[in-house]
């Protein structure tokens, strides 16, 4: 195994077109370290990203912002304008493993990592993010929605890294939540979950929505039916039934250790409803 | 347990023993300094690791080894065959070899089947899948209700079931029958106004200490051996792996490292006879680490089980009669603790009629382990769940009708011995009395308060210690039992209390089983039981030579010198007049009185008081996701004598945590197929720091006659109550009444549904 640690994007895009082996990207490692650990993965190149300054950035652009590949968890919430114009984002960020692991874990890493239940996606769709992919033929803009493919897999190819998240520029009456069920307060892996992104007019009526839901499909889910049972409303107790309704109809969850297709279908609907009320409040300006 | 009162601790001031000193094995762990099983590294060691099965029951056809044998930098490859069967008839012994590296045929999901040491241990794990093994799959069975029914495969070929009359005349997966109580059920309940009965299970679950199994192992050409391990018990390792090797028992010497856990799991061997058989034939030192995978698939855990229970009552809560029927997944050997279930099942209560049957059940699953209170948490569970639900039947207040049933001095118990002093009823008194039980739960909705009492027997056992007095004044003290509860802290402070010194000259170490006669395991409670017994007597040995010594330096006779505050003084003024004499003053003047002072003490300590325990725990149930959050947890236990109240404390907490655990989320998780699904820390789940409240711990003090402080173990009783506690909690909470442990999320929403 070898491990190379190059200063730019071209030269890391290089190295992994040139392995005629199995390459891996590092950046936090709080995924691919536990995984070579344990066995499940043994890559003949690890091409760790980290000192490519470019990556390691959160900046100001076309009204949202740009977070680079390589930007921890942890610097998401240090950055007050991303806190607070982005705040389920950030949470989503805050609830994966622990303190510790959030100081190197990456939400790109997340991304990349193609589990249907990582924290920070169904925020990131929701929040309608584009990535920047870099490759040995060009840079293109993908929706974060078209990243993950299925368990464990992703839709790059061999020569390509995502180079950075593009959180786009906002109404000022918009508002964020992400939440996810865990038996335990942290340290946990979500067993469903649910981010909603709602912006409202001066009358407190939703006029734009977007709501995804984690862990209850091979890959993040975008429910456009979730969306029409709540765009129009002053989100009231029917457009809560009727989206809760449509959350827990778009799932198609397996059974297994975490859960069963009952509850993850029952429990989708209740959190993307609990997720809804939060955004629509924080819309309406509440902290 | 009766007991004669042999020691009277009553009234006695003490100027060390329930002090909070530091423990003197702190610094070392907080800096890193310590070093845990794995920390040990000898010259030319190499790495072990190990095949385990992928199926849970199958006959071996061929194991082919050559390949991995033939790999560069493997230096020993070994089989059953490396292991011949010495245990000549000793059952115990045989299945300790069969579970150590299966033989003809691998037993469950993770059974180890061979073993490589290579020069690392990437070079190890690619020999591993250098072996070929043919299995030829058997049938499984890995839950005791299914491995009972007739027809069901029989595990490692069945047993004729012990203790039944007459005895069955064919093979079954039940291994054994147990059976306890006095009085006659039938009556009992023929007499009872209310009668209740229900069904429960429980899942089984892991030890969960942090510190995975960790040894580095050597033996020479000439046959001595060395073995360095993180173990409950340094002398039971070199019982089972001198057996096992056919060593002598003085060739092997085994030393304990700091343990990072145990919780009754590191009580037997797992990888140290493999270690030790590595060693034997690569000729060279070999280090074996498990994986956390490892840990929960080849070692541990406890019983699953699967319980009936009956209990019947007059209108005001008096307890007419109770019937426990206990059933325990017994892993693939059996020796679940099913008896000790059957007898701690209403260990509690002071019963005219009781019966209580126990089977012990072959399954496809680990051999178990011992876990803290073993078998007690599951039994009580059943007990305190049924009596609750006649609490609330009857419209009684929990802890007072607990109190009108609860054991005294001179009840005769459910499983037979009459009490002596205990505290159950003073638990339930202070609990009664405590602000926990008066306040309203603060406000919020599906709320719910809930209590439980628990039982545990505690274990003496063969203790031996040994006490060098120093010529600066410190002694240096030797016992023979691996540190998990603070015990070097707790001997430290009884030894300088009994010698009147400081509790800073005392310098306590856990001596290898080359330096002290035979100790029993770290278990049962016992170690500041016994071992502090065994270290007061040590003392009061060095005493009396100390007295002689100063009888000789006044010439007077040794009678008429008493200890006192750490010095020798005349008994009175007839005995003449002198200056008192300090420990320092003798022991640096030893060599013209007589030579070197030491004391020692050798004893198998048979007055263990049985313990119990009440806890309350106020929880949060969301009804939408079946979540349940404790809000508030009191803990209230009799310690006899707390002789380190911080450390009885952090028991009576941890205990607490553990089986709050236990009853939330915690079990194994077995598919179809009979493998283990949720073998790590992500999905097995133990609590973290933010899942638990601040557990209050209030300790109350019944002196245990049995030890001349008074001493009771305190480590297991606090993981029996919480599954029961916390089972009314979310009962009153949500008026769900839960049969099945854990009440994780998708079982209590799917109940709270049902009622729905």
């Amino acid at each position: 195994m070898r491990f190379a640690a190059p200063a730019t994007v071209e030269e890391a895009v290089r190295l992994l077109g040139a392995e005629p082996g199995h390459a891996k990207v590092l950046a936090g490692g709080s995924d691919l370290i536990v995984q070579m650990k344990t066995g499940r993965v043994e890559p003949d190149l690890i091409v760790d990203i980290k000192r490519i300054s470019a990556m390691r950035t959160i900046t100001a652009e076309a009204g949202g912002f740009r977070i680079g590949a390589c930007v921890p968890c942890l610097a998401m919430e240090e950055n007050a304008s991303l806190k607070a114009t982005w705040p389920g984002l950030v949470e989503a960020a805050r609830l994966i493993g622990s303190t510790q692991i959030q100081g190197r874990a990456t939400l790109v890493g997340n991304l990349c990592n193609g589990s249907p239940a990582a924290d920070g996606v169904p925020a990131l769709v929701a929040a309608n993010a584009k990535v920047r992919i870099v490759g040995a033929k060009g840079t293109r803009e993908v929706d974060v929605l078209d990243v993950p493919t299925g368990p464990g897999k992703n839709s790059l190819a061999r020569d390509e890294i995502v180079e950075s998240i593009h959180l786009p520029a906002r109404s000022a009456h918009s508002g964020d939540c992400y939440l996810r069920h865990t038996p335990r307060t942290e340290m946990d892996i979500a067993v469903v979950s649910a981010g909603v992104f709602v912006t409202v007019d001066g009358a407190g009526t939703i006029t734009h929505a977007r709501v995804s839901l984690g862990a209850v499909a091979p890959k993040v889910l975008l429910v456009e039916a979730c969306s029409k049972a709540i765009v129009g409303t002053k989100l009231d107790a029917k457009a809560l039934g009727a989206l809760a309704a449509a959350a827990s109809a778009a799932c198609k969850p397996i059974d297994d250790k975490r859960g069963t297709v009952e509850y993850r279908t029952k429990v989708a609907g209740v959190l993307a409803r609990r997720a809804a009320e939060t955004a629509y409040a924080r819309a309406k300006g509440a902290k | 347990m009766a007991q004669d009162a042999k020691f009277e601790a009553k009234g006695r001031k003490f100027d060390v023993v329930g002090s909070r000193p530091i423990r003197p094995d702190g610094i070392d762990k907080v800096t890193g300094r310590a070093r845990f099983g794995a920390d040990m590294t000898m010259p030319g060691q190499l790495y072990g690791k190990v095949l385990r099965s992928p199926h849970p029951h199958a006959m071996i056809k061929s194991i082919d080894v050559s390949a991995a044998e033939a790999l560069p930098g493997v230096k020993a490859v070994i089989t059953s065959k490396d292991l011949p069967d010495l245990s000549g008839g000793d059952q115990g012994m045989k299945d300790n070899l069969i579970n150590t590296l299966a033989r003809d045929r691998v037993l469950y999901d993770g059974h180890a089947v061979a073993a490589v040491a290579a020069i690392s241990n990437s070079i190890a794990l690619k020999a591993l899948k250098l072996i070929k093994v043919t299995y030829e799959a058997l049938p499984h069975v890995t839950d005791v209700d299914e491995a009972m029914k007739d027809g069901a495969p029989l595990v490692n070929g069945g047993a004729i079931t012990s203790g039944m009359e007459p005895a069955p005349t064919k093979k079954s997966n039940i291994i054994a029958r147990h059976q306890f109580g006095h009085g006659d059920i039938a009556k009992g309940f023929a007499e009872a106004d209310i009668v209740v009965e229900r069904s429960f299970t429980t899942e089984a679950t892991h030890q969960g200490y942090i510190e995975p199994h960790a040894c580095v192992a050597s033996i020479n050409a000439d046959g001595f051996g060395d073995i360095w391990v993180s173990t409950q018990g340094h002398y039971n390792v070199r019982t089972t792996c001198s057996a096992l090797l056919g060593l002598d028992s003085a060739k092997l010497r085994v030393t304990a490292s700091e343990i990072g856990g145990g919780f009754g799991g590191k009580t037997v061997t797992n990888i140290e006879p493999l270690a030790l058989a590595l060693s034997r034939k690569s000729n060279r030192p070999v280090k074996m680490v498990m994986s956390r995978e490892e840990v929960f698939r080849g070692t541990g855990p406890t019983a699953s089980s699967s319980i009936w229970t009956k209990i019947g009552a007059k209108k005001d809560g008096r307890i007419t009669a109770a019937h426990s029927i206990i059933k325990f997944q017994g892993g693939p050997f059996g020796g679940s603790l099913v008896d000790m279930g059957a007898m701690a099942a209403f260990a509690c209560y002071d019963l005219p009629n009781v019966k209580t049957e126990g089977y012990d059940v072959l399954c496809n699953r680990p051999r178990l382990a011992a876990y803290r209170a073993p078998s007690a948490p599951m039994v009580t569970f059943a007990t305190e769940s049924v009596v609750q639900e006649i609490c609330d039947r009857l419209g009684l207040d929990s802890a007072s009708m607990r109190i009108m049933n609860a054991a005294k001095e001179g009840t005769k118990s459910s499983y037979g011995p009459t009490y002596g002093p205990i505290g159950i009823r003073a638990t339930l008194e202070a609990a009664k009395n405590h602000p926990h039980y008066s306040a309203p739960i603060a406000p919020g909705k599906h709320r719910g308060r809930g209590m439980a009492c628990g039982f545990w027997f505690n274990f003496g056992g063969n203790t031996s210690v040994s006490m060098g007095l120093n010529g600066d004044g410190t002694v240096a003290l030797s016992y023979g039992n691996p540190d998990i509860g603070g015990t070097r802290a707790s001997l430290s402070m009884m030894a300088a209390e009994e010698l009147g010194i400081p509790y800073e000259k005392v310098r306590c170490v856990i001596a290898d089983t080359a330096t002290l006669g035979h100790n029993d395991i770290t278990d049962g409670s016992r170690v500041t039981f016994a071992a502090g017994l065994a270290t007061i007597e040590a003392a009061r040995d060095a005493i009396k030579k100390m007295c002689a010594r100063a009888a000789k330096t006044w010439g007077i006779a040794e009678d008429a010198v008493v200890w006192e505050k750490g010095h020798a003084k005349p008994a009175g003024s007839n005995a003449g007049k002198f200056e008192p004499l300090s420990l320092k003053q003798i022991v640096a003047a030893s060599g013209n009185t007589g030579g070197p002072i030491a004391g020692h003490y050798e004893v198998f300590a048979d007055g263990a008081g049985v313990s119990f325990g009440t806890h309350i725990a106020d929880v949060e149930v969301d009804v939408e996701t079946g979540k349940v959050t404790v809000l508030r947890y009191t803990v209230f236990q009799d310690a006899g004598k707390a002789i380190h109240p911080a450390y009885v404390e952090g028991q009576y907490q941890g205990g607490a945590a553990q089986g709050i655990g236990w009853a939330l989320n915690e079990e194994y998780i077995y598919g179809k197929d009979g493998r283990l699904q949720n073998a790590g820390f992500l999905d097995y789940r133990i609590p973290v720091c933010s899942d638990l409240p601040m557990i209050e711990a209030v300790i109350l003090e019944i002196p245990n006659p049995g030890h001349p402080y008074g001493v009771r173990g305190v480590g297991e009783t606090p993981i029996v109550p919480p599954l029961g506690a916390m089972a009314n909690a979310i009962a009153a909470a949500t008026g769900v009444r839960m049969g099945s442990i854990p009440m994780s999320p998708p079982r209590l929403l799917k109940a709270i549904e049902e009622k729905a």
